[in-house]
């Protein structure tokens, strides 16, 4: 059995913890412009400092030692730091270049530290992939007088997708595509994924998590959180959720409609509550595990962990009152044709 | 909100530069926000997917694509629908997958170039997440025959299915739909091959779908509108009926199929269908006379009343329900008075009090209210301009007594009992807003929330949606949505309302409302100062419901399934001589409405219309016999409308099988043999503790053991429905004319059941080919043999009908297709099994212990969740 395999097997006893944020903690290491560049880019030409990925480059030992945190704090899984390693994203440092190296290493830190904190409790513990949404949009024009405009294209994104997966693939048990605000570049990353595997042979899963950026129940780029599922489920993915921008108190009822409808498991790491004016979380570890732990109770969630604002205390609070809850029974789907638009479209076969 | 749909998806065909010469126009001049509202319009207009097309030799193709779809991304109410991205060339294609976030359908791909391209662009589309369009097109060309086009179809499934694991239910076969009456007589044929293809498809190659694009059919006739539209008609109504579920179609280009003067229908089936050598000469020379054509002209009457005043006229008219001269009187009342608010609240508020309290007293009846509603809703109709006129000069707003959202909810197409309640309401003040039928929980609440109702009501009819009425409540709570809700429908019950859905909420009070007579005092004490204690006492009802429940369940002692199995019914069955079916295998008919008549039970129509009695004493009762023989005089009435303007066309399907009981299944073999199963259906066994030795039943013990050589047969009768009539009555604020159409379709549906049952022991199982029985001794059931459905007593899991539908191939033999609660499309719709043993009988299976409960998901292949969820009206425990 692999790593994915094994952990398969222990979510079908209970709920599997993943990990919190990782800026968080980035930034408890208060680190200026001299940290993120390190001995190797102290001569950049552009300010790096606020490119976190960076890290896995010039200050690794603390990059590990986070998801060690979490490890030790009972999470099952860790993400890389690796949310910007694309060529894309790391074009506001002008390190495009930079982009697999970047993810390589940052797989491979998560890695190490997996290893570890499995060889010191004998359980299997996974590493996902992180896989960002760039910080282009391909359904939304950039520029409001040309709604037909885009500047960039799914082959661009989708190729630097499949340069980001092809360099982590060696080092995780999972890819996963999160903070989705717009459906068509995650279609573009499960492109980049599905043709990784065509070309390797290697079938890494697939997780997905989409974001609902508001109380309209709709990602930046419009979609219900059902229609977004059919936009994606042709993946097959390991688990389908949802992340990021809100709370779990406003989560919930999108978490729920997901898990209505998905014939995988259910995956979901909020934020620890709502910005206050400050833009700092302020949410408490018993009170994000308090409705995590209502969601475990009520049969929501298969996968729990926190996101933006989320510390290793909010994880040990999660493990603590989440885990032991029985996990979400995953049914299969009735065979109909599911497509989408913004909204969900079904017709039975 | 999901759209779900059973029976056709109408695939909007503007937004194509070969099919529009708008919309070429405005892409080769680059006018894309023009094409845009091109896009929007058929949206509005009904399209479910939108279809788009770039194939212009003039234009590029990819980039006109790519720039409309990512024109339309941004536009909510286009990009809401799924998009289908339609070109001959695969460049074209892909540039339309890399544009759309939702899942779209690539139209089309095909193995004209060979399996080789075929296969890659399959695991593109799979990769990209879209469904398929094949076309029934091969390397030696397009499919013309039959059988061509199944082949082709059936190389491609294969293919597809085993080759590249595509999904089937994803797979959309387009068997081509050719121009006939083209003067070649090896056209001739073509719509009769599509529709053979199709029904062959549908049959042979699970979980995919048929569409096509329509206005080819009729290409000779092109400037011909009316004979186009008669021709698509006709067409879809037959193609549709063998199993095309989807077509790319200009609804404003279609007519209703029984709308069609009957000459020109006649002449264009011959064409269609290929009846005789004639038929195109037959059509051309007819055809000129059809173009442009009016309608009959009405009779009027002369009554004193209208030599009253107007006021008088008005609340003559409302207590009467008589709507013939509703809109001059209320125009005139309207002259008349200062503005057009004081006729409502004047003469016509005046006559709806009236009505009101002869309801009450139980002096006018619930037909004679709806009646009354009607005219009331086309008066105010034609005050509203004026009104909103007013409004929008003085900046005033008009209050009602209250705001009701009322919808059946997902998965259940049922709503003759919403509707009776919406015209009531309506009639008492208060504003209605009707969702329709299959409404998605998010939606009712998001609509609740932004019409800022003070009611929600849901309803529903088939036992699944009592489980989506829960999740409404635990939304509602979860969301601290705290409008009082009332739940309403004919399996709803204070139990379940009690015992399900009260304890999930809190936030608002929830009111099992048991008719339409009730609905207003609920509704009328819940908007008053009296709610809280009113809320208070409902839920104390409800708490005592569940205790005398709890009680009720632990004071009765129950079997185990083992103990249950051992008192299953027998008999001598080495002496019982199964009768075999005259007439083995599936078959369906046409029923003619007019053989249905003598077959109608009424008894069912008067409860529908809250008039409770049996036919035919009700007619003579002192109290209510009047507005009974009213009532059944409309219902006769519209019984003849219905025969004479062909507005139904009732099918049926019927099918035995070869079969033995095995434990509490029945085992369906493919043949004589015996030797293979074909199919199984799964039964459920009474637990209850019976006194003595009474035996503990399962339907399916009327079913010899294997050694006797039984049968086992399955049915499934439609009316038939008429959404363009229904339309166009709710269009003239017609209720009570569309209510009484769905309930005489419900009576036919019964009906039809009926009459087949007897044609079925007489002649196609043919084991009482003797028995003449009266229609009173038919609903009285005095014949031998049962015909159990799915859903009821007797085996309360609904979906069992899927195994039962697919044996009788039902969607695409007669048209009935099943919700994803299982729920018939047409509502009015009857299935079931047909048993032959003399000593069968009706029976309630009652509650089950969690021993059957688990033993029937073994049987299934479910989950326990999923066996309880199914079960769940029967459960005799509370599941974890």
């Amino acid at each position: 059995m692999n790593i994915a395999e094994e952990l398969a097997e222990i979510g079908r006893r209970r709920v599997l913890i993943l990990d919190g944020a990782m800026g968080t903690q980035i930034q408890d290491l208060k680190l200026d412009e001299a940290g993120y560049r390190g001995e190797r880019f102290a001569d950049w030409s552009v300010p790096i400092q606020g490119n976190n990925d960076i890290l896995n480059l010039t200050a690794p030992e603390s990059v590990r030692d986070i998801h060690s945190a979490y490890f030790a704090s009972g999470a099952d899984i860790v993400e890389t730091n690796t949310f910007s390693a694309t060529r894309i994203a790391q074009a506001d440092y002008q390190m495009e270049d930079l982009a697999a190296e970047i993810a390589r290493d940052g797989a491979r830190l998560a890695r190490e530290a997996a290893d570890a904190a499995a060889e010191a409790t004998g359980i299997a513990k996974g590493v996902a992939g992180a896989i960002g949404p760039t910080n282009k949009t391909l359904s939304i024009s950039p520029d409001v007088n040309d709604p037909g405009y885009r500047d960039t294209n799914f082959g661009k994104v989708r190729d630097a997708y499949l340069e980001q997966a092809r360099a982590m693939q060696p080092f995780v048990d999972f890819f996963l595509v999160e903070t989705i605000f717009d459906t068509l570049n995650a279609k573009a990353a499960i492109k980049a994924v599905l043709d990784l595997r065509d070309e390797t042979g290697q079938d890494v899963p697939i997780m997905i998590s989409g974001t609902i950026t508001d109380r309209s129940g709709r990602t930046l780029s419009g979609q219900t959180a059902e229609a977004f599922w059919y936009s994606v489920r042709h993946a097959k993915p390991w688990a389908i959720g949802l992340n990021c921008a809100l709370g779990a108190a406003d989560m919930r009822q999108y978490i729920a409609e997901i898990s209505r409808v998905a014939d995988t498991r259910v995956l979901a790491y909020p934020n620890a509550g709502l910005p206050n004016d400050m833009g700092e979380y302020d949410e408490q570890p018993h009170e994000t595990a308090s409705h995590l732990s209502d969601w475990a109770q009520s049969g929501l969630v298969n996968i729990v962990g926190g996101c933006c604002g989320t510390t290793p205390a909010h994880i040990a609070e999660i493990a603590r009152q989440a885990r032991d809850a029985a996990p979400r029974q995953v049914r299969a789907a009735s065979a109909s044709m599911r497509l989408s638009g913004l909204e969900p479209f079904e017709l039975s076969a | 909100m999901t759209l779900l749909v059973s029976t056709f998806v109408n695939i909007g065909e503007r937004t194509n530069v070969t099919g529009s010469a708008r919309f070429r126009r405005l892409i080769t001049e680059g006018d894309y926000s023009e094409a845009v509202s091109v896009a929007r319009q058929q949206v509005e207009n009904g399209a479910q997917i939108i279809d788009v097309n770039m194939d212009e030799g003039l234009l590029d193709s990819v980039e006109a694509m790519t720039t409309f779809l990512r024109m339309i991304a941004g536009e909510p109410d286009v990009a809401r629908v799924p998009v289908m991205v339609d070109s001959s060339k695969w460049e074209v294609i892909e540039a339309g997958l890399q544009n759309v976030q939702g899942k779209a359908v690539v139209n089309s791909i095909s193995l004209k170039e060979g399996e080789a391209p075929f296969l890659e662009q399959a695991r593109a589309c799979l990769s990209y997440g879209a469904a398929v369009v094949v076309m029934a097109f091969d390397e030696t060309g397009q499919a013309e025959t039959a059988d061509r086009k199944f082949e082709i179809c059936q190389r491609a499934y294969r293919l597809l299915v085993d080759t590249v694991g595509f999904p089937p239910e994803d797979i959309i076969f387009d068997p081509n739909i050719f121009a006939v009456a083209t003067g070649i007589e090896e056209h001739n044929d073509y719509a009769v091959a599509f529709i053979d293809a199709t029904r062959r498809i549908r049959a042979e190659l699970p979980g995919c779908h048929v569409s096509g694009g329509l206005s080819n059919i009729s290409f000779s006739f092109r400037g011909n509108e009316p004979v186009r539209r008669a021709m698509h008609s006709v067409f879809l109504f037959h193609a549709v009926r063998a199993g095309m579920d989807m077509g790319i179609v200009n609804a404003g280009q279609l007519d209703i199929y029984d709308d069609i003067d009957p000459e020109l229908r006649e002449l264009v089936e011959d064409v269609i269908l290929n009846r005789r050598d004639d038929a195109t000469d037959r059509l051309l020379e007819t055809a000129e006379k059809y173009r442009g054509q009016g309608k009959g002209a009405e009779m009027t009457r002369d009554l004193s009343w209208r030599e009253q005043d107007v006021g008088l006229r008005l609340k003559h008219a409302l207590v009467h329900g008589i709507n013939e001269f509703i809109v001059e009187d209320t125009e005139e009342a309207r002259l008349s008075f200062e503005r057009p608010l004081h006729v409502i609240e004047g003469p016509l508020m005046d006559g709806m009090n009236v009505v009101g309290d002869l309801f009450g007293e139980g002096k006018m009846f619930l037909p004679q209210v709806v009646k009354s509603a009607r005219v009331m809703k086309q008066a105010v109709a034609h005050l509203i301009p004026f009104m909103e006129k007013e409004k929008a000069e003085s900046g005033q707003a008009s209050k009602s007594a209250g705001k009701v959202i009322m919808a059946t909810v997902k998965g259940d197409v049922h709503d003759i009992g919403k509707n009776i309640v919406g015209v009531v309401l309506q009639c008492n003040g208060y504003e209605v807003v009707d969702m329709g039928v299959m409404v998605p929980c998010e939606k009712i609440l998001e609509t609740a929330l932004d019409e800022e109702a003070d009611i929600i009501g849901l309803s529903g009819l088939i036992t699944p949606s009592l489980d989506e009425m829960v999740f409404v409540a635990s939304e509602m709570e979860r969301q601290k949505i705290d409008i009082p809700l009332l739940i309403g429908g004919a399996t709803t019950s204070p139990a379940h309302t009690a015992v399900k859905i009260d304890p999930k909420i809190d936030v608002a009070p929830v009111v099992h409302v048991l008719d339409a007579s009730r609905a207003v005092g609920v509704v009328s004490t819940l908007l008053s100062d009296r709610r809280d204690s009113y809320a208070a006492d409902v839920k104390a009802d409800l708490a005592r419901i569940r205790e005398r429940r709890l009680a009720a369940r632990t004071a009765k002692s129950r079997l185990s399934l083992a103990q249950a199995r051992e008192k299953a019914w027998s008999c001598d069955w080495a002496s019982y001589q199964a009768p075999a079916p005259k007439q083995p295998g599936v078959q369906d008919f046409d029923i003619p409405v007019s053989t249905l008549v003598d077959y109608i039970d009424w008894t069912p129509f008067f409860f529908t219309w809250e008039l409770k009695g049996t036919y035919p004493a009700i007619l003579e009762d002192p109290r209510r016999g009047e507005a009974a023989r009213n009532l059944l005089a409309d219902g006769q009435r519209m019984l003849q409308r219905i025969i004479d303007e062909g507005l139904l066309a009732p099918r049926g399907v019927i099918g035995f099988w070869p079969a033995n009981r095995e434990g509490d299944d029945v085992v369906l073999y493919a043949d004589e043999s015996r030797a293979s199963e074909r199919a199984r259906f799964h039964g459920l066994r009474q637990q209850m503790s019976k006194e003595g030795d009474k035996p503990s039943l399962c339907q399916f013990d009327f079913v010899g053991p294997k050694g006797v050589e039984d049968f086992i047969g399955g049915f499934a009768v439609t009316a038939g429905d008429n959404p363009e009539f229904v339309a166009s009555l709710d269009a003239q604020q017609d209720d009570y004319s569309s209510i009484m159409f769905k309930a005489i379709s419900d009576r036919l549906a019964e009906a039809a059941a009926e009459w087949l049952h007897e044609q079925v022991r007489t002649k196609h199982w043919g084991y009482a080919q003797g028995e003449r029985f009266s229609n009173a001794e038919l609903i009285a059931e005095a014949y031998d043999g049962i015909r159990p459905a799915p859903g009821y007593p007797s085996q309360p899991d609904h979906s069992e009908k899927r195994t039962l539908f697919s044996l009788l191939e039902a969607q695409t033999r007669i048209g009935i297709g099943l919700t994803n609660s299982f729920a018939m499309t047409p509502a009015s719709s009857v299935s079931g099994l047909y048993l032959a043993h003399p000593d069968s009988h009706y029976f309630a299976v009652g509650r089950i212990q969690r021993d059957q409960v688990e033993d029937y998901a073994r049987r299934k292949g479910w989950t326990l969740a999923e066996s309880e969820r199914a079960l769940g009206p029967i459960l005799d425990y509370e599941p974890a």
